[in-house]
């Protein structure tokens, strides 16, 4: 078992370590490392914490997470300028799950935009891209004529949960309360609609929560200062208590967003992968006017996509299927799995694959290679798990 | 260290344990190691007559999140294997070193025991 490493692999230099650490800690959490990132891979076990979003509720930390404020009067047509989806449809309080790419139409990131404020927006993106997001930008910023537009990196300043699953409902009007002072105006947390974003108190702090998720769970994600997150964290898992909430870590995370075919930076997505290719073209308004990457996105979709991303499962006994596996049509190469993992929930090997071929969206079949031997596989409408609240 | 590390066992470096039978080890991955892996859910077999060197991989564990190879502890030839752990790789996590062993080795050359690690050497080796 030469590949087995007790304890933490570290890759280059120091992690960091969001200020919940030692709360990780404290919990018995088994840390990894993700992104340059030192965090929870998982607390009482993977499949249990999944399983435990699925039916009751569970707490993450994603304080790795980074967040940029676009304002200033020309912010809202900046926004829509530079990514795929509809930003104008937005109005204040609400937000949309996007795309910015770069000039070929590969994508520089997938985020969640918010409009906070009339002139004022808040990009949550993946934490493995502030840099690339923060430097792009820039260079966007500076070739643009709308002139009245700030960009903040404002990673450092926000510390971020998420709190998912159809239980959460029951608490987190205790700890969070209403009504919100900003964003949608609702008298509750609870009252806000999928995709809103309100401003409310946390004690006298001010925290964002937002109506979103990365696990097909109904459920919140909430944006406070640093400074107050661990008083955040501890109230909820104490007033969660009765709703059976556990700390869930990246692990569970990553199984929970495969059932939803979600994507995930760095597989599915990638600076050379479209989000056509990958399958996000509802998020993607060619028709809404000039944005970044759309000629190149146009002239794919004209030339017919030569990739295709699907989702899949596994059609007998096999091993896991996990990422960079072969996938094959008889003799033919299609491809490689991007994402794979045992499903908690279906008790069964899925994952996605970017392939070659045009597959029907399910009922296609094909094999997958697992060290030199081929097990029968099946493309699958997402999501893969399809019992889930969203 | 809490894991359990019965001294009638050997040792490799790489986890797995040794219970020797006259000409036939025994092989398993040792408590500590299947506590690191977290729970598994699924583990592969050598095939029965294959042969095998010594830290040959010939057998995978897989959790939710990773797969790692296990390595024949000695060479020889397998000559039988736990089918039920290909059943219920949880049986691995459970019962390690009872239940959960993983495949059954012929020896072919007696000089590599004395190279396997005692049960104080391998705690040593785990807890630096």
């Amino acid at each position: 078992m030469s590949s087995f490493s007790p304890g933490l692999k570290f890759s280059q230099g120091m992690l960091s370590r969001t200020i919940l650490y030692e709360g990780h800690q404290s919990l018995n959490a088994r840390m990894m490392a993700f992104g340059g990132w030192e965090m929870p891979v998982q607390y009482s076990g993977i499949i249990d914490e999944h399983l435990a979003v699925r039916k009751a509720c569970g707490l993450f930390d994603i304080s790795h997470m980074g967040e940029f404020e676009i304002s200033g009067e020309d912010a809202g047509g900046f926004v829509n300028r530079v990514l795929t989806n509809d930003a104008s449809r937005l109005s204040v309080g609400e937000g949309q799950y996007s795309i910015l790419c770069n000039d070929e139409g590969g994508t520089i990131d997938d985020l969640y935009v918010f409009r906070l404020a009339t002139t004022r927006y808040l990009w949550v993106v993946n934490a493995t891209r502030i840099a690339s997001v923060g430097s792009w930008v820039d260079r966007l910023r500076a070739g643009s004529d709308l002139m009245e537009v700030e960009v903040l990196d404002r990673s450092a300043h926000w510390s971020a949960l998420a709190l998912q699953g159809p239980r959460v409902i029951e608490f987190v009007n205790a700890v969070v309360a209403g009504p919100s002072e900003g964003g949608s105006a609702v008298a509750a947390v609870t009252d806000l609609a999928k995709n809103q974003i309100g401003l409310f108190r946390f004690g006298d702090e001010p925290i964002w929560v937002s109506r979103t998720g990365y696990t097909g769970e109904d459920g919140f994600e909430l944006l406070i200062d640093g400074g107050h997150v661990e008083a955040l964290w501890g109230q909820l898992q104490s007033q969660g208590h009765v709703a059976c909430l556990q700390p869930v870590g990246l692990g569970a995370r990553d199984t929970l967003r495969t059932e939803m075919g979600y994507p995930l930076y760095g597989h599915e997505l990638s600076e050379s992968i479209s989000p056509l290719e990958a399958g996000l073209g509802c998020f993607v308004k060619l028709e809404k006017g000039e944005f970044v990457g759309r000629d190149a996105l146009l002239r794919q979709q004209s030339a017919g996509l030569q990739r295709h991303s699907i989702a899949f499962r596994m059609t007998g006994k096999s091993p896991p299927p996990r990422p960079d596996y072969k996938v094959w049509l008889g003799d033919q190469a299609l491809g490689v799995t991007t994402s794979g993992s045992v499903s908690p929930s279906l008790k069964t090997g899925i994952g996605m694959a970017l392939v070659s071929v045009n597959f029907p969206k399910s009922g296609g079949a094909f094999e997958i290679e697992i060290r030199g031997r081929r097990y029968g596989a099946i493309s699958v409408r997402k999501p893969l798990y399809k019992d889930a609240a969203s | 260290m809490s894991a359990n590390i019965p001294n009638e066992l050997r040792y490799a470096k790489s986890h797995e344990w040794i219970r020797i039978d006259e000409s036939v080890a025994t092989v398993g991955i040792s408590d500590h190691a299947q506590a690191e892996l977290t729970e598994l859910v699924f583990v592969e077999l050598p095939e029965v007559g294959r042969e095998v060197e010594q830290e040959e991989a010939c057998a995978v564990v897989e959790s939710v999140k990773t797969a790692s190879d296990i390595y024949a502890p000695l060479s020889g030839t397998i000559v039988a294997v736990n089918e039920p752990v290909a059943e219920n790789a949880g049986l691995v996590n459970d019962e390690p070193y009872k239940g959960g062993w993983l495949f059954e080795i012929k020896i072919s050359d007696p000089d590599e025991l004395s190279g396997l690690l005692t049960a104080e050497q391998y705690l040593e080796s785990i807890s630096g």
